[in-house]
Order: structure tokens, then C-alpha cells, then sequence
């Protein structure tokens, strides 16, 4: 399958398959007016495994600290004139803020208006954040 | 600079060190001390009622000279009228020196924190942390014991569920040469992420156990919580449970005669009351040094706040 290459915008390679849609949900792509193509299980020519792919039809500001939440090891290339001006590969966020919330009925985030949602990551290794006001697992 | 305590582990233990040095001068030389909060105000913000904690905090500042402002029952006041944990705290910023607070949700005491302009000092976070609580702990077990280093622990009773447990875990845990025996039905085990994020990540030794008397020769400090009803999915499990983890004088036939025994409060069956006259009991030693403890606490961080 073929999708044309993208003059001026972002491509997020990478992505282990099937999580496309979670990161299309969370960048909040849905509310862009250009064109967003969604390619899943894609075959990676470095690897031969199944991967999902996002290209976006423009140079918006990325949450690198979504992609880096939901799936650490995704790289984000920047096109520019048809060029591929910056290729960054995301880590995990050490902070998250705004992007999850937190499940926990008796944090005060479930009650107090205007807060940010706020979590931290406590072990790197299982990819554990918790919230930085109850400690409750995202 | 303003500095709050929220968690226990906000203190290092240097601090911790000398917050009990300044509590342990002041039970030897209370009149130094007399005048030290002179002109200065606690707000007590109670959103849920904690007669115990509360009198606590206020006995304290009483103590150290200071005034205390009381909302007794915060939740009745400005909370019923929609207003913001950090409106609140904002609020009580215009009119006091530092906080005291007690909330039912988790992390209220953070959001306090960082809207003051003021300390804070959580009183209890719903069932997350109460720090002071654990500061009258481990000046009750330097007292008793002398020392934080080489004593088996241990915890009895509701440990699923008990903030205090886990606090006094985290504290003791940054010692050397501790083990803890805890000792729970299977029911109110103490939850694996203390035990692995805590005792096992540290190479801290423990053991779990659902006899207390099995238990109890080998323990040094004796920590006593209550078996709620209300954890239970059914009375019957509660009523064949419920007596295995109450103290009394035939459960410590085979204990050592320097144990510490002591218990958060408030104390409802869980410790016999003949026990109240053993030299071991410990738990109204323990109301005593959290006054001692709290006091220390407001003393460092007025002061640093001024600096």
C-alpha cells in the first residue's frame, strides 16, 4: 500500500502495532483540517515486524510527552520542503501533565476544579507513573 | 523559604534527626521554648473530624506561644459553597503563618501546599499519608529504643488499608539492619507494591505471618492497629477473625521484656485494657510525643519559612 510522501509536515514511524489510534486520540488529531494518514501493521524494512506509522500533512507542535507515554521508542521526523529536516527519537516523559487522568475516585483531582493532572515516572524499567497527588498507577 | 510536609519522605533523615533533637530538648527544657511561636498563627483546616490530631496540633502551638486559628469543620463552611481546596488555601495564607490540615481526599494536603503562600502541614490525606503521625512513631521508638538501626518490627492487624503502617514501613526502611514481621489475616495483607517497591527493592528482610503469638517472642516494637469491620466481605470471617489480633497479657506471656508496644489510636477492642498497665505498652507515651514531634515541626518550618 502507498501513501505519497508529505511536503511540509510530520511523520511518526515506529509505532508498535495497533497502538495508532491511542496516539491519534491523545495528540487530539481528530480536530485537525488537513490531511492525517493512518497506516497499521505496516512491515518495518529494518525489522520485518509489524508496525503502525501517522503521517500528518503539517508542522503542528507534537506532545512528544504523549508519544512517549504510550509508546516509548517511536521516532518523529520532520519534513520539511519534501527534506527530512529533524528525526527525534522519544523517550519516556519523566512528568506528565494533562495527558492521562487520574482513576482513583478519592484523589482530589476527581473534585478540585482547575488542576493539572500530574504524573510521574517511578520506575522506568515497568513503565509505572503515578499521580503526583494520591500515587494511584496511571 | 517556604517548605511544607506533605509525605514523610519529604524529610531526609538528617532532618528527621533534627526535628527529634529538637523535641527531645524541648520535653528536657520546656520553658525555652515557651515564647519561641510568640506572635505567630496555625490555622487548623479540619475537613473531617480528627478531635485527636487536631488538639494535637493546637496543644502544640499553645505550647511553643503561638495563637491558633480552628475551622473545626471546614467541610460545613467554605467547601459546602463550591470553594477550592487552593482558594482555600489561598484564603487562609491572608490570615495565618502556616497550616495544619486534615482532608478526606488524597493529595489535598499537595494542592494546599502549592497554592499557599504559607507551610503546610498535612494532618492526613484521606488514606494516603499522615506524616506526623509517623514522626510521634519514630520519636516513641528512639525513646524507647534508642536507636532506628537492628530491631524486628512488627505489624499487626489491618495492614491493607492502614496509611500508618505504611508510612512507618517507609520511615524504618531507610535504617540499617531492621526486619519487619507482619502479621495480618490474609485478607489485610500488607499490599505487594510496599512490599516490593519497599522492602524488596532494599534487600529488607520480612516475614508474613497470621499468628501473632508465634510471632511475638522474637519482636521489639509492637505495632498495633485495628481489624475493621467494615473490611470484611462477611461478618462471619470478621467474627472468626476479629479476636486472633486482639493484645492481652496471655498474648505477651512470650514476649520480650523491653518490648515497645504502641498503636495509632483511637484503640476500639484491639488492645486489652489490663495491658494500659504493663511497662511495655507504649501507644499514650506515643499521643504525648507526637505533641513533642508537631511542635518541632511548626518551630523548623516557621523558621525557615522566615529565612
Amino acid at each position: 500500500m502507498n501513501i505519497d510522501a508529505i511536503q511540509n509536515g510530520i511523520v511518526i514511524d515506529h509505532i508498535t502495532a495497533g497502538r495508532a489510534m491511542r496516539i491519534y486520540d491523545l495528540l487530539g488529531l481528530d480536530a485537525l483540517d488537513v490531511s492525517v494518514a493512518i497506516i497499521k501493521n505496516a512491515v518495518s524494512h529494518k525489522t520485518g515486524d509489524k508496525k503502525d506509522i501517522i503521517k500528518i500533512d503539517s508542522t503542528m507542535p507534537v506532545n512528544f510527552d504523549v508519544l512517549g507515554f504510550v509508546d516509548p521508542g517511536v521516532t518523529v521526523n520532520i519534513i520539511r520542503d519534501g527534506q527530512l529536516v529533524e528525526k527525534r527519537r522519544i523517550e519516556m516523559p519523566q512528568r506528565l501533565t494533562n495527558v492521562i487522568r487520574c482513576k482513583n475516585p478519592r484523589c482530589i483531582t476527581s473534585t478540585e476544579r482547575a488542576i493539572d493532572h500530574v504524573f510521574k515516572l517511578t520506575d522506568p524499567k515497568n513503565k509505572v507513573y503515578r499521580c503526583i497527588y494520591c500515587e494511584t498507577k496511571a | 523559604m517556604k517548605r511544607s510536609v506533605i509525605d514523610i519522605l519529604d524529610l531526609t533523615p538528617a532532618e528527621l534527626e533534627e526535628l527529634l533533637a529538637t523535641a527531645l530538648d524541648i520535653i528536657d527544657n520546656p520553658e525555652k521554648y515557651a515564647h519561641a511561636c510568640a506572635g505567630k498563627k496555625l490555622a487548623t483546616l479540619f475537613f473531617e473530624p480528627s478531635t485527636r490530631t487536631r488538639l494535637s496540633f493546637e496543644a502544640a502551638m499553645h505550647e511553643l506561644g503561638g495563637a491558633v486559628l480552628s475551622v473545626t469543620d471546614a467541610a460545613s463552611s467554605s467547601a459546602s459553597k463550591g470553594e477550592s481546596v487552593s482558594d482555600t488555601a489561598k484564603v487562609v495564607s491572608c490570615y495565618a503563618d502556616i497550616i495544619a490540615m486534615r482532608h478526606p481526599k488524597e493529595g489535598a494536603a499537595l494542592v494546599a501546599a502549592r497554592a499557599a503562600s504559607i507551610p503546610v502541614i498535612n494532618a492526613g490525606d484521606g488514606g494516603h499519608c499522615h506524616p506526623t503521625q509517623t514522626l510521634a512513631d519514630l520519636l516513641t521508638i528512639r525513646r524507647q529504643k534508642g536507636a532506628f538501626s537492628g530491631l524486628t518490627i512488627g505489624l499487626c492487624g489491618d495492614l491493607k488499608f492502614g496509611r500508618t503502617v505504611h508510612s512507618l514501613i517507609n520511615a524504618m526502611a531507610r535504617y540499617e539492619n531492621n526486619r519487619f514481621v507482619l502479621i495480618s489475616p490474609d485478607e489485610l495483607k500488607l499490599p505487594s507494591y510496599v512490599k516490593k517497591d519497599v522492602l524488596a527493592e532494599r534487600g529488607i528482610p520480612y516475614e508474613q505471618t497470621t499468628s501473632l503469638e508465634d510471632a511475638m517472642p522474637q519482636l521489639d516494637v509492637l505495632y498495633m492497629t485495628r481489624v475493621q469491620k467494615e473490611r470484611f466481605f462477611n461478618e462471619e470471617d470478621y467474627l472468626r477473625l476479629k479476636d486472633s489480633y486482639i493484645l492481652d497479657m496471655a498474648k505477651l506471656k512470650n514476649a520480650k521484656d523491653d518490648l515497645c508496644i504502641m498503636h495509632p489510636l483511637p484503640r476500639v477492642n484491639e488492645i486489652a485494657v489490663e495491658v494500659d498497665d504493663d511497662p511495655r505498652a507504649c501507644y499514650f507515651k506515643q499521643v504525648l510525643n507526637g505533641k513533642y514531634m508537631r511542635m518541632a515541626l511548626i518551630l523548623k518550618l516557621l523558621k525557615e519559612a522566615a529565612q
